[in-house]
């Protein structure tokens, strides 16, 4: 089913019988999805609004995010939160849209420093599952007006609404762009190493470690750049000679390609950048990233292996694979409490991408 | 400022109250005295004044879980409180309410550099947080000017702002997790020293709520290396729309600046009169602030300036020390404190697009003039979030009406040109009324169901941020 306009999908939504699967462009099957007929918001597509003198872009959530990026390149903009691009790693197709990023709240390594897409979200409009339009937020950089139903949105996979519309914060292109390169580094080390730079002035925009090198990411003005570089140097002295990298290592970060050939389930695991030095041994992984000072981990492991049996903190979501419970992250009992509460209200009849959060 | 007729059965069971939050509570914790209960009959909005029922101050997360229970059993509104400094009557009490301060849970649990964190209780104020971790180099980053007094309790449930947001993003972009109490006692933690949510993002829903859903006893606060450096730069134009699209081109030219803080001629003339910082005479002020090495800011003022000059400025002065800094920021930091000095006014606090900043600050001119009331504007122009100050007389009968009309019609052009009716203040009472100029009753429904899970019987803060007919049925079924 496919809707071209807030009007229908309301109605479609109020008529539907049976469960839904709400989609954007298709590409990143997560989660333990019950059937259900596909509603794709393909249909509402287009830019409604850009003020780069503001920061600001409004879209219909089924705009492909590569028009959206297109726009803002015009102008010198982009999305600061660099959205990953899950097609490479999961072997899917399709047109990846800003809706389903936000539904997702997909954000990569620049996130440790500018924030996630949530971050940037200033604003939706959404369709509940009882068919009612609601609007959230705005299109201004602060805004406290009433709750912030812009941030429980972002993330929560279609499972409370379906978008129609999502206004963000974008940010200017940096003039120039820097990544220092350390080889060798352990595990230990490689945290350590992110974590100095990281707690220096220099204002350090990617922090990741794949294939036995750990970079370090410097973006802004050009001489600005420079020095910092040079100050981030003297830095990480002590982990060994930072060299300046000739490739820009970020894309394969962002995108998690080192796994995309290796077998196995795939985790995406959010923790404390230091909990991942003792974590990451314990998995059994056959390959790892690291992206957001090692507070992101990217590990394939054997299928059927779950990562949360030697977590105590953090939450990890399976990305790629079947395994065996639930895809995200259980949740302590209070904490399940209310997120049943907020669905059975925003999605009563339980219709909206079922078990996907599961 | 209509509030809701106080409930007879819970003022009559104020004895019975008092017991049994005393065998939970130290007998100092417990203030029932109405020469005491006083000092919490309001917050930053003064004008609005109600003292409440009874006033606790619990000092660790249990007591406050134990406190709740009992109000929660007892059918007991609760108002939970960090340091009063409200500037939208988010804490101001009413009479059959319990006020629950934080002000006791004050310690810093826990600092972790190499993850870039410190987790404090929630009644320490903003500025000690930074204070707790600034030896070695690292700050908080929101900066609400309340910072000295006001507590992290409420900078999350106001998800405060500062005049340095522009770089470094409000309350909610650097809370990372918290501990919470729901109102019927139960403690759950949320968040933690991970980043993002697993499931559902809670934190985004709690994090400016207004004390409404939960009471937060720990924050997991993110914290960051302090810059090498940050200067200053003081350019003046001869119009408010000049001012603007200068705003707007160096937003546009890449240049981030941590702070872009705009003043206009009645308020650079007041500050004057008070704090001599030596600002021209002119129609519009900026200040323009930006970060690092002092090459570095060499390198982004040039810029700025060269931005600036395209406009003509009738003033472009460059700190050159600490000194001059101080003398830049010193108008701008006692622009309210002047401004009260000479006259009674009400703050607003709406936001605009950046872009519509010159057609709203000509449509104000002309709303001032048709109600005869001045307004001075002073404000953080980098994220479009005005302060309109509209200056009344107090003891002139009718002027406040006339100033409250006034501010609802402001705060209606803020949303029509694409705005909010509140940046960093927090709806409270103050604006509770005016919410359905940018919401729809679908809107506030879908909010509201969102109280109606986390506080199912409405007794958390209960006739706030809603418009009071919209919250009526609720409250009163509870």
């Amino acid at each position: 089913m496919t809707v071209t306009s807030e009007t229908e999908l309301c109605a479609a939504l109020r008529d539907a019988k049976g469960p839904l699967r709400i989609q954007g462009g298709g590409t990143r099957p997560i989660g333990k999805l019950e059937m259900g007929e596909v509603l794709s918001t393909a249909g509402l597509s287009g830019v409604t609004l850009y003020d780069p003198g503001a920061l600001t872009i409004v879209a219909k959530a089924g705009t492909p995010v590569a028009e959206i990026e297109a726009v803002l390149a015009e102008s010198g903009q982009r999305l600061a939160f660099e959205p990953m691009d899950h097609r490479h790693l999961l072997g899917t197709k399709g047109t990846p849209t800003i809706g389903a990023v936000v539904a997702g709240n997909i954000s990569g390594p620049r996130r440790i420093s500018v924030g996630a897409c949530r971050d940037f979200l200033l604003g939706v409009t959404f369709v509940d599952g009882a068919g009612t339009l609601v609007k959230n937020g705005g299109r201004v950089m602060k805004n406290v007006t009433g709750y912030d139903l812009v941030k429980l949105m972002c993330g929560s996979y279609g499972t409370l609404g379906v978008l129609t519309e999502v206004a963000l914060k974008v940010l200017p292109i940096a003039a120039a762009s820097t990544t220092l390169r350390l080889d060798g580094l352990s595990l230990e080390r490689a945290v350590a190493a992110m974590s100095a730079a990281l707690g220096s002035p220099y204002d350090v925009t990617g922090a990741g470690h794949a294939g036995g090198a750990t970079y370090v990411r410097l973006e802004g003005f050009g001489e600005s750049v420079r020095y910092r570089a040079a100050e981030l140097t003297q830095v990480l002295a002590p982990f060994g000679a930072a060299i300046p990298c000739d490739d820009d290592p970020w894309h394969q970060i962002r995108e998690v390609t080192a796994l995309a050939d290796v077998p196995g389930d795939v985790w995406r695991i959010s923790v404390r950048p230091t909990d991942a030095v003792t974590l990451l041994p314990m998995l059994s992984a056959t390959d790892a990233v690291l992206d957001w000072g090692g507070g992101l981990i990217w590990a394939a492991v054997p299928p059927g292996t779950d990562v949360r049996r030697h977590m105590t903190r953090g939450h990890a979501t399976l990305i790629r694979g079947t395994g065996h419970g639930p895809a995200f992250h259980p949740e302590p009992a209070p904490v399940a409490a209310i997120t049943q509460g907020l669905r059975d209200r925003f999605d009563p009849r339980g219709i909206l991408n079922p078990g996907l959060m599961t | 400022m209509q509030m809701p007729d106080p409930s007879a059965r819970v003022i009559g069971l104020k004895s019975q109250l008092v017991d049994r939050l005393l065998a939970v509570l130290p007998a100092e914790a417990v203030i029932s005295d109405p020469a005491e209960t006083r000092a919490y009959e309001c917050d930053g909005l003064a004008a609005y004044k109600c003292p409440p029922l009874l006033a606790v101050l619990p000092s660790t997360t249990q007591e406050v879980s134990d406190v709740l229970k009992i109000c929660h059993e007892m059918d007991v509104p609760v108002v939970p409180r960090g340091s009063g400094t409200s500037l939208a009557g988010g804490a101001m009490p009413t009479a059959d309410s319990v006020i629950l301060g934080v002000a006791r849970l004050n310690a810093v649990l826990e600092t972790d550099y190499a993850d870039r964190l410190i987790r404090v209780q929630s009644g320490r104020t903003n500025l000690s947080v930074t204070g707790a971790v600034e030896q070695d180099g690292f700050f908080y980053a929101p900066d609400p000017s309340s910072q000295l007094a006001c507590a992290i309790a409420g900078n999350i449930a106001m998800n405060s702002g500062g005049a340095h947001c522009l770089k470094y993003g409000v309350t909610t972009n650097n809370l990372m997790g918290v501990t919470m109490v729901m109102m019927d006692g139960t403690v759950t933690e949320i968040g933690g020293g991970h980043l993002d949510s697993g499931g559902l993002d809670l934190l985004g829903v709690i994090c400016g709520s207004e004390g409404q859903l939960g009471v937060v006893t720990e924050a997991t606060l993110r914290i960051l290396p302090k810059p090498e450096g940050a200067r200053p730069i003081l350019m003046g134009f001869d119009s408010a729309e000049v001012a603007g699209q200068c705003v707007s081109d160096i937003i546009k030219a890449g240049v981030l600046p941590v702070a872009i803080e705009y003043m206009d001629k009645l308020c650079i003339e007041v500050c004057e009169a008070h704090a001599q910082a030596g600002y021209p005479l002119c129609e519009a002020l900026l200040i323009v602030e930006v970060e690092g090495s002092p090459a570095e800011i060499d390198e982004q003022l040039a810029l700025i300036k060269d931005i600036a000059n395209r406009h003509n400025p009738v003033e472009l002065r460059e700190a050159k020390n600490a000194d001059e800094a101080g003398r830049i920021w010193l108008g701008r930091k006692s622009a309210f404190g002047a401004m009260g000095q000479v006259n009674d006014y009400m703050c607003l606090d709406g936001t605009v697009p950046v872009s519509k900043l010159p057609e709203v600050l000509r449509r104000i001119g002309e709303l001032s003039k048709e109600y005869g009331l001045d307004v001075g504007n002073v404000f953080h122009a980098g994220d479009g979030n005005m302060h309109p100050l509209i200056l009344y007389d107090a003891n002139k009968p009718g002027d406040l009406e006339i100033c409250e009309a006034l501010g609802a019609e402001i705060l209606k052009l803020c949303v029509e040109v694409g705005g909010c009716l509140t940046g960093e203040h927090g709806v409270g009472i103050e604006k509770r009324d005016l919410m359905r100029v940018q919401y729809t009753d679908a809107d506030l429904e879908a909010q509201m169901a969102i109280k109606d899970v986390f506080d199912p019987k409405w007794l958390l803060n209960p006739a706030k941020v809603f418009p009071l007919d919209a919250s009526a049925p609720r409250r009163d079924a509870a």
